[in-house]
């Protein structure tokens, strides 16, 4: 048994060298570690109010208390939720938001008139709120035209794991975790959007599930 | 340079308009900007459990519609190399059906009832702020058919987040 769990923690190690880390979506690709393209998390559940779903984007993760402040959503970076509704994973809906340097303007929840890598605005805005300060004492938010709530700005990550020990099994140094872990991404911040849609807005999908993913895309 | 080339393309394209109508209309059509190119996620830690180093930003440009057929293989290798000794999951998932499952980087979201990644009874069928994600797929990946193979690595044993979460919109815990 011992020898088995070495086995797979070496092979672990072998495949994950080049100090790849493992989080949620945290730094997951050269291309978007340490920009504003870098998404940490997806969310997606039932409001307190049970007609509505809720979707959360986070981005640009492992902000320290002293980072924070400065940290910045960026006017050039689409943050698009896309949703199948009929189970063929190609986006029927899609709920974009985008920075103006004050505010976070939301599109849709809309019909995109192309799917797919590349996107432009859809429609016209249909919420938008001011990006909460780090500084304020409780959340900005604001409520758009079609029922749609929406927030933008910097929130404790609600993701948990053990990274540190995981990188140590990785390296060969630990065979398992420990009991009780310590979570690696306590007291660090992450840049949110969270918008909260009456589920009558997202139509009624196949099999009673929807298929949810969420992208960033740089301006062309 | 880029900009210089989406010039050269909008005027082809006044171009293309003006030959095509043989109109001497001088109206300049809007601007449209696009955007593409970044991340992308559905289901938590999938890029950086299944796809190797290399391949990382092919993961996030593929669209989902065509994820299973061009990463299922690679993800069943993934899937063997991390645990060669790997039969069924805990859902009864061959190792076939599992990455199959996984490659296409989709979260599955309930239109009623509730949401959850896992939560001893629903599963896919949503992710909240307090699920135990890293848990479930660690499980998924180690735990064998009925989750008690290679316990020490089969859960990290950080159950909860280090901040509560709000009851009400917009849920999320304030910043540090």
């Amino acid at each position: 048994m011992k020898k088995r769990t070495l086995i797979v923690a070496a092979t672990i190690a072998v495949i994950f060298t080049g100090g790849i880390v493992w989080a949620s979506d945290h730094t997951d690709a050269p291309a978007v570690t340490g920009t504003s393209l870098d998404i940490t998390d997806l969310y997606a559940f039932q409001g307190a109010n049970s007609s509505n779903l809720v979707f959360v984007v986070n981005t640009q993760g492992l902000l320290a208390p002293t980072a924070t402040g400065a940290a910045a959503f960026d006017p050039n970076t689409l943050i698009e939720i896309n949703i199948d509704n009929n189970g063929d994973n190609v986006e029927d809906l899609v709920i974009e938001a985008i920075y103006d340097g004050t505010n976070m303007n939301f599109y849709g929840p809309i019909a995109p008139s192309s799917t797919g890598l590349k996107s432009k605005l859809e429609g016209s805005v249909t919420a938008k709120v001011a990006v909460t300060p780090y500084s304020a004492t409780s959340p900005v938010t604001a409520t758009g035209a079609n029922g749609m709530m929406v927030f933008a700005g910097p929130r404790d990550d609600p993701f948990f794991f053990d990274l540190n020990q995981y990188h140590k099994i990785l390296a060969g140094t630990a065979t398992g975790f420990n009991n009780p872990g310590t979570d690696a991404f306590a007291g660090t911040n992450v840049l949110s959007i969270v918008v909260e849609v009456p589920k009558s807005l997202l139509g009624t999908p196949t099999g009673g599930k929807f298929n949810v993913w969420a992208q960033t895309k740089k301006k062309l | 340079m880029k900009k210089t080339f989406s010039m050269l393309l909008a005027a082809l394209a006044i171009l293309t308009i003006v030959g095509s109508s043989c109109s001497k209309s001088s109206s300049t059509p809007a601007t449209v900007t696009y955007y593409m190119g970044g991340d992308a996620i559905g289901r938590p830690a999938i890029n950086t459990v299944f796809v190797t180093t290399g391949s990382k930003d092919s993961f996030n440009n593929t669209i989902p519609s065509v994820m299973e057929a061009a990463w299922q293989p690679k993800f069943q290798t993934q899937l063997m190399a991390l645990n060669p000794g790997f039969t069924t999951d805990a859902l009864g998932q061959t190792a076939s059906q599992f990455t199959g499952l996984l490659a296409t980087d989709v979260l599955n979201v309930s239109v009623s009832g509730t949401t959850t990644f896992f939560d001893g009874t629903n599963v896919l069928t949503g992710r909240n702020l307090s699920d135990d994600v890293i848990h479930t797929e660690l499980l998924l990946i180690f735990g064998g058919s009925d989750g008690s193979a290679n316990p020490t690595l089969s859960n990290d044993n950080v159950p909860a987040n280090d901040k509560p979460f709000l009851s009400t919109f917009p849920y999320l815990a304030s910043p540090w």
